[in-house]
């Protein structure tokens, strides 16, 4: 097995997650709460890695960060190298992908939170920041939970994006999913077998603890 | 000008009346108002305006010397700055927290030995000793009541709102926090505004009575003058009940309680009056009137008095009858015409104790 692309696929994946705890929460946080009419727009933008195939994202990630545009030219002019088939830009380019894989449990479960309990917390003097780490996040752990996972799992699994945006190369952007791939075409079976079941037994063990996770009740059969 | 809480604002949901109110409650000496209405007639919109809540498209709220919504001036205050006691329908109390923190919620800002100690009062205060560690789905719906309660005056607020405090418990339980309730309100002494669509609450917690009805206020004044003179058909309807009077308990046998009523005895029920000091309140419907004379009956009050005013309601009318009160009882033209009745004319008014409802009276 090749352990320097499962170590690159669960750093990328690790910290795609971080991340988009980080960025997801306000996102999340302002699509479920917002009055504002247009909301729909944002909503839509968020949820489009979910239907955009891999490569078209991935080609315009690329375009984006490539050296002819402003972003990609600032990137290097500070860093000091452009960010096309680097780890850096595959990070970048895993976080939009699995933006909406974080995103969406987050504002499922911050829209579960009674309202008035939101309320009262307000009229207590706590601001709505505070309002949100003693109250929202508490009642919303197992979304939270959720959304950091599920976007693991999510990253874990990339190959479009991965292809478009790295590359292949070995021990910055070779993840498991291409490591496979080159695999195949070596036509080495045995070698892709085994990381393809590594890959199905991570991605099953993060699943069952995401639904496991969500039930309200622990027992295998109900109760009542 | 006296330090006082002023309303006057709208505010529209789409597909709602608007609801529009003015009120001025004097903040000294504090005074407990009853919003009181029908469900769905703005109430809660209101108070929800007042906390901060819910902003109205119009108008302004003044608190004493500050403006809490101006929207001329595009003021408004957030909630957070307001220092109210805000207590929501079924109290909305944190889950993740136990009863001592949800009491010590709002008190973040203090230092931990004086918030331990606030917590510590409250608790006694509200007689929730030994449930500290408690989460609110262990708690009985009283004790749950006591606890938002707690938190909701733990700040010291200078406006307490409370919306519908007893609606979500069981008869027995409401009748007896009711009075609790007013005894923790008059040794607050904090300006409050209480949700109730029901009149005995509004009765037993009021010092004020503002009704409410398809989100206009209809009438403000003490309980007596709203219930026994309301200010037109409307009010008359919706508070339904025609004679409010006070009185004094002089002797309760096991719950048969003896009233004086300005010189006149009544029987009415009190078992859960406590004190001496009561609103006597009689339905008009459940009022007869009889010809001075005419025998015996099961109602325990025949009252004798001259008629004082007719008014006639469609195929009823109200009578009045002067029996040391005046009392309202409601008949048929029929009935009238058979019983000859004039202005001036004495008649008895026969009334059973079970029609007779006495409730505590506040301050």
């Amino acid at each position: 097995m090749n352990w320097l692309a499962i170590w690159v696929t669960f750093k990328l994946a690790c910290l795609t997650a971080g991340v988009l705890l980080v960025v997801g929460l306000p996102i999340a946080y302002w699509l479920t709460f917002s009055k504002w009419r247009w909301k729909f727009i944002v909503e839509s933008v968020v949820a489009l890695p979910l239907v955009l195939p891999p490569t078209v994202l991935g080609f315009y990630i690329l375009v984006a960060i490539g050296p002819h545009s402003p972003v990609g030219r600032f990137y290097s002019d500070v860093i000091g190298h452009p960010l096309p088939f680097t780890f850096e830009g595959l990070l970048l380019a895993s976080i939009l992908y699995s933006l909406p894989f974080a995103v969406q449990p987050f504002a499922a479960a911050f829209a579960q939170v009674d309202r008035r309990l939101i309320e009262t917390s307000w009229t207590l003097g706590v601001s709505k920041l505070k309002t949100f780490f003693r109250l929202i996040a508490p009642l919303s752990t197992a979304g939270l939970i959720t959304g950091a996972v599920l976007s693991f799992a999510h990253t874990l699994g990339e190959f479009g994006v991965v292809l478009m945006v790295g590359g292949n190369i070995e021990g910055e952007t070779r993840t498991v999913s291409i490591d496979i791939y080159d695999d195949v075409q070596a036509l080495n079976y045995a070698g892709a077998a085994k990381t393809a079941l590594l890959l199905l037994a991570v991605s099953y063990g993060v699943l069952l603890l995401v639904y496991a996770m969500n039930r309200k009740v622990w027992a295998v059969w109900p109760q009542r | 000008m006296a330090a006082a809480l002023t309303v006057d604002c709208r505010k529209t949901f789409p597909g709602r009346f608007t609801t529009a109110a003015q009120l001025t409650l004097p903040l000294d000496p504090p005074r407990v108002l009853i919003l009181f209405g029908p469900s769905g007639s703005g109430k809660t919109t209101l108070v929800r305006c007042l906390a901060g809540l819910e902003w109205p498209e119009e108008g302004r709220i003044q608190f004493g010397s500050t403006t809490w919504v101006d929207a001329a001036s595009n003021i408004r205050l957030s909630p957070q700055v307001r220092r109210i006691g805000y207590m929501p329908q079924d109290y909305a109390l944190f889950p993740t927290h136990t009863v001592a923190g949800n009491i010590e919620y709002g008190l973040s800002d203090l230092p931990a030995e004086a918030r331990r100690e606030r917590v510590r009062e409250l608790i006694a205060l509200l007689q929730l000793q030994g449930l500290e560690q408690a989460k609110p789905t262990q708690l009985s719906g009283g004790q749950q009541q006591r606890v938002a309660l707690a938190r909701a005056i733990a700040r010291q607020p200078q406006l307490l709102l409370l919306d519908e405090p007893l609606s979500a418990l069981d008869a027995p339980t409401r009748a007896k926090l009711c009075g609790e309730l007013r005894t923790l309100l008059k040794q607050l002494a904090i300006p409050a505004m209480v949700v109730t669509h029901d009149w005995a609450e509004a009765l037993t917690l009021g010092d004020v009575i503002a009704v409410m009805s398809v989100g206009q206020i209809l009438q403000v004044g003490s309980p007596q003058e709203v219930f026994s003179r309301p200010a037109n058909a409307e009010v008359a309807q919706i508070v339904g009940i025609e004679t409010v009077v006070q009185g004094q308990v002089v002797a309760n046998d096991n719950g048969l309680a003896t009233v004086l009523v300005n010189g006149t005895t009544l029987k009415g029920l009190g078992a859960d009056v406590s004190g001496s000091a009561v609103y006597v309140c009689i339905r008009a419907e459940d009022v007869l009137l009889e010809q001075v004379g005419s025998g015996v009956t099961s109602a325990r009050n025949h009252l004798s008095g001259p008629v004082t005013e007719m008014l006639p309601q469609g195929v009823l009318m109200t009578v009045t009858v002067d029996c040391g009160f005046p009392l309202r009882a409601m008949i048929t033209r029929g009935a009238r015409e058979e019983l000859g009745l004039e202005t001036g004319s004495v008649v008895v008014a026969a009334i059973k104790a079970g029609a007779v409802h006495l409730v505590s009276r506040s301050g």
